[in-house]
């Protein structure tokens, strides 16, 4: 019974969390429609905990090679996706800031 | 607590706490990307939020084998690195997609090591394990390569136009009862065999459902697979009963979705319509049949220059040609001395100029425009009326007026910028030729609207130099 549960209890947090993102996204100006993405790419890194769980995880040689590929794949998009994030956004300024 | 898998639970109160913190890091990170001035701290919480979630995950798990760990990490990070300092503003789509595919592709190697190790345990593995490995396997797989081949279509790798295999429809449908019953087999027998042909069958059809849509659509294909990588990810957090993938995931499933949203009403166009593909490979015939012979007005850079320095009000109205032609520094000098006049100077941005959600707000900040100027349809439509004049560059489909009134127009009722409002009219462009929808600008013909024929780069630094002359 404890399986059904937890699938529940993800679904649950999946379900609120669609409706945060829905509420906060919205609110993005088209502006800054570009470093949403390539900031949302960065927050999709996340996969990183679970590539961590299953490299951390794995016994044997398989195990720990796929573990270390997805550490690869994600860590791509954590570094590279907040370092081109800040790069893009730095270059928004107002009128009359230099 | 004994679980089958033991991630999410396990008595790891500091971890899950340490996850909540980086979800709240998360949610507020994306709330400060609201507005332009606080976008930075915004991006930089979000990071911090993944700091924190790795350091819980490593410090609340025994890792056992870190050799391997740390080499990946090493090598993704300099990769990422490196492509993040060396890309170019006006290549960001062709980044972001391959970016979304390396996601979409952890999330399916992930769920891979996580049923083999469930199998050399002996575990037997419960339904709803096995249907998260198979969601995550296939979100997974159709992101990759769909991924992929957008990025080949944006970097010119695959040809753009849209490609219709003769017999896509049957082969689409035999792939989709593949997939429903190599998912089944992964469902009911976990195997590594089933999952390798889901897997096999996913990749393929990420190939097929992007190979038949057009260039001018991948705006829109790259919102929906940036949706993907997140749900690929929240399905992973399935897949490892892991609550801090599933809320980061979902947030980036939303922001996709949203963004996917935007741009086809952008365009007038449904998803179902994209997705099927083929957009404008019939347009573009029937449109070369019937010669354009309605006469046009054509002015020269010095005309242009003097209609400009006696206005009191410019709208800028830039489309993805002027990022091709590398022209946005020219047009901000422009504006600059324009403002120096004490002439009001707007941008008007639509939705989808350029090649991604946003991208000509970058490629103008890049120019350092600065972005109160940069207005998006709905700011700026109604201030056309009264300005003195508008100038296009680059842009056509969507300064067309017929797409308010030509019911039979293939862009009829797509959103536009109303230039036709503005007491004049300065179209710049290389020649006669019709837009991405292969329709005729009716904008061209209108008795206000000056003709400026060449490259623009060209053009607005011979304006330039004749307005600093005046």
């Amino acid at each position: 019974m404890f399986e059904a549960n937890l699938l529940i209890t993800s679904l649950t947090v999946f379900v609120l969390a669609i409706f945060i993102g829905y509420e906060v996204i919205t609110k993005v100006p088209p502006t800054l429609h570009t470093p949403l993405m390539s900031g949302s790419n960065a927050i999709s890194g996340i996969v990183i905990v679970g590539a961590l769980l299953v490299a951390g995880k794995a016994e044997g040689l398989p195990g720990q090679i796929l573990g270390a590929i997805a550490v690869g794949l994600a860590m791509i998009n954590v570094v590279g996706g907040f370092m081109v994030t800040d790069r893009m956004l730095k270059m928004f300024r107002r009128s009359g800031q230099k | 607590m004994e679980t089958t898998h033991l991630f999410g639970v396990n008595g790891m109160n500091i971890t899950n706490a340490a996850y909540i913190v980086a979800a709240i890091l998360f949610i507020v990170g994306l709330k400060q990307l609201g507005s332009p001035a606080t976008a930075r701290n915004g991006n930089r919480m979000s990071a911090l939020a993944m700091l924190v979630a790795i350091v819980a995950t490593v410090v609340g798990n025994d890792i056992a084998s870190w050799e391997f760990i740390l080499g990946g990490a090493i090598v993704g990070s300099a990769i990422g690195a490196y492509s993040a300092r060396k890309v170019q503003m006006t290549s960001m789509p062709q980044l972001v997609a391959i970016f979304n595919g390396f996601g979409g592709a952890a999330s399916a190697v992930i769920a891979a090591g996580e049923l083999i190790r469930l199998i050399d345990e002996g575990e037997v593995i419960a339904e709803d394990v096995s249907i998260t490995i198979m969601a995550s396997v296939i979100v997974g797989g159709v992101t990759l390569t769909g991924s992929f081949i957008a990025y080949g279509k944006l970097q010119g790798l695959v040809p753009t136009r849209p490609l219709l295999l003769p017999i896509r429809n049957v082969i689409n449908v035999a792939l989709l009862i593949g997939m429903v019953a190599s998912s089944a087999w992964l469902v009911i027998d976990p195997s590594i065999t089933a999952f390798l042909i889901a897997g096999a069958i996913a990749l393929a059809l990420g190939i097929l459902v992007v190979i038949p849509i057009g260039g001018a659509d991948m705006p829109v294909v790259i919102a929906l697979l940036n949706s993907y990588s997140g749900i690929a990810g929240a399905a992973t957090g399935f897949v490892l009963g892991n609550n801090m993938l599933i809320i980061a995931g979902s947030l980036v499933g939303a922001s996709g979705l949203i963004l996917t949203r935007i741009m086809t009403k952008a365009m007038n166009r449904s998803l179902m319509n994209v997705m099927l593909g083929g957009f404008g490979v019939e347009d573009g015939a029937s449109a070369s049949g019937d010669e354009e012979t309605r006469p046009v007005t054509s002015i020269q850079a010095e005309d242009a220059a003097t209609m400009l320095a006696y206005a009191q009000s410019v709208i800028f109205v830039p489309g993805y040609g002027l990022a091709v032609a590398q022209a946005q520094h020219q047009v901000r000098e422009l504006a600059d001395l324009l403002k120096e006049k004490g002439i009001s100077v707007r941008y008007a941005i639509h939705p989808v100029a350029g090649r991604m959600p946003g991208h000509m707000n970058v490629l103008l900040a890049e120019a350092n425009v600065p972005y109160d100027e940069l207005k998006d349809l709905d700011e700026i439509n109604g201030e056309f009326q009264r300005t003195d004049v508008a100038v296009v560059i680059g842009a056509n489909d969507v300064t067309n007026p017929s797409a308010r009134t030509d019911k039979s127009s293939p862009i009829y009722g797509m959103p536009i910028l109303n230039v036709d409002q503005a007491q004049s009219v300065i179209m710049m462009k290389r020649g006669m030729s019709a837009g991405f929808a292969g329709v005729q600008n009716e904008l061209f013909f209108l008795d206000k609207t000056q003709m400026l024929f060449g490259d623009a780069k060209d053009s607005v630094e011979k304006i330039t130099a004749e307005v600093k002359a005046l």
